[in-house]
């Protein structure tokens, strides 16, 4: 019993920590295997993002003097609010990074509220069409949260060498943060600074990455863990106390989990956007 | 926990999405909401100007309507005044004119009268002369004593 327990435990664990590929992957990079979970939900959620906030653009430019309500008066907040925090962050001429952050707080957003789904609604369902496994959450693959922070980085390198030339570039990865007006010094510092500031640019796409890949895997698996409680037990354990008392617990708090985790998908969102803007915007300094 | 191809196409999804974020949402919804902003600058301005300029509209108005008012009262008082020197005008040549009717009508009487009694003394004088012709029987030739007739005429 303990055995067979412990054994669908790990089986229903695993099941949600399968993403539905085309094959088993077995090494830790492989470019032919495709999670198509991952690319489904984030390809249907960006379709939602750009298909709604399209439509309310387009009414918006065919009459630029209708009165915002509704939908609109939410896309209109949204848009005000990411220029503001843009505004706030970057004083440049950057037609890019306003467009740039809006599509990532929404699309991580949404990706992010894939999470508040009932862990095993859709996977579920797929079972019943035939899917073995189905991966809801984008942002809970390495690939989806890596897809947003690598373009992010190669736009900040591009940046970086389009505003202060190669030469630029290369003077502020080698010039600081140590500098010594001697000039035999400052060259004994050139290699400390390339590595430190090598490492400062590598570990930005890293850590945006990471930062959300770990707030929402952790997320999810909390909402797996707490469907742990009654998983074993089964229908039976609703004969006793003990076993109402299980079902009510776990209601209770996948409920304050949600609205626990409501915040965190908010502030991931957010935080990927922010720092995205203030990559962007260093990008464009001058030392 | 696996990097496969899903990073590419994740990273080409995302490069699209903000191509067509970039091109078809932000422009399409930030310009017409801060032309939005525009009108509605405009169009409080243009209500702060419409309400001073009533303001002054009214102020003229009211210098206008107490000029008028004032003038309405200097016509008055000219008209007043007008009308009281035509009545005495008026006046002045209604005694005239009957002063005059009645100097006419008195030479006119005062003719008449002379008339009448010029008539009168002819008569008298002829009366006078067919009584003394018949006194003397004898007719007195009026041409002959025409100055004596005269005479006795002036006397009556």
């Amino acid at each position: 019993m303990a055995a067979s327990a412990s054994a669908r435990i790990g089986e229903y664990v695993t099941g949600h920590l399968t993403y539905l590929t085309n094959k088993p992957q077995t090494s830790l990079i492989n470019f032919t295997v495709i999670n198509y979970d991952t690319v489904f939900f984030s390809v249907l959620l960006a379709v939602l993002f750009g298909g709604s906030f399209y439509w309310v653009a387009r009414r918006m430019t065919a009459d630029s003097a209708r009165v915002p309500r509704g939908f609109q008066s939410f896309v209109e907040l949204v848009v005000e609010w990411v220029d503001g925090q843009v505004k706030d962050v970057f004083h440049g001429n950057n037609p890019l990074i306003a467009p740039l952050a809006l599509t990532i707080f929404c699309w991580v957003y949404l990706c992010n509220f894939m999470d508040l789904l009932p862990v095993d609604l859709l996977p579920d369902l797929a079972r019943t069409i035939g899917l073995s496994h189905l991966k809801t959450v984008p942002t809970t693959d390495l690939n989806y949260v890596f897809g947003l922070s690598l373009p992010v980085f190669f736009l900040t390198l591009y940046y970086s060498f389009k505003v202060k030339g190669p030469l630029g570039f290369l003077a502020e990865l080698t010039l600081q943060p140590f500098t010594s007006k001697n000039v035999f010094v400052q060259a004994l510092f050139v290699p400390i600074n390339f590595v430190l500031e090598s490492v400062t640019h590598l570990a930005r796409p890293l850590s945006l990455a990471l930062r959300l890949f770990g707030n929402m895997f952790a997320g999810e698996m909390i909402f797996v863990l707490l469907a742990l409680l009654t998983l074993v037990h089964g229908y039976p354990m609703l004969a006793t106390f003990s076993g109402w008392g299980l079902a009510i617990m776990q209601l209770a708090l996948t409920f304050l989990w949600g609205v626990f985790h409501l915040l965190i998908i908010t502030i991931q969102a957010f935080i990927f956007m922010m720092l995205t803007i203030v990559y962007l915007a260093m990008a464009h300094e001058r030392h | 926990m696996h990097i496969n191809l899903t990073l590419i196409i994740q990273m080409l999804a995302f490069a699209a999405l903000i191509w067509f974020t970039m091109k078809f949402v932000w422009p399409m919804i930030l310009g017409p909401m801060q032309e939005r902003e525009r009108r509605i600058a405009q169009g409080l301005a243009a209500a702060d100007q419409g309400e001073e300029e009533l303001k002054q509209a009214r102020a003229g108005g009211e210098a206008i309507l107490r000029e008028a008012r004032e003038r309405a009262g200097v016509i008055l008082d000219q008209a007043q005044h007008s009308a009281n020197e035509i009545i005495e005008r008026a006046r002045v040549s209604a005694t005239q004119e009957g002063q005059r009717l009645v100097m006419a009508a008195q030479q006119q009487i005062e003719l008449e009268a002379a008339r009448a009694r010029e008539q009168l003394r002819r008569q008298v004088g002829e009366i006078a002369v067919a009584a003394a012709a018949k006194l003397l029987e004898r007719e007195i030739d009026p041409r002959a004593h025409e100055a004596l007739l005269e005479e006795f005429a002036a006397q009556i």
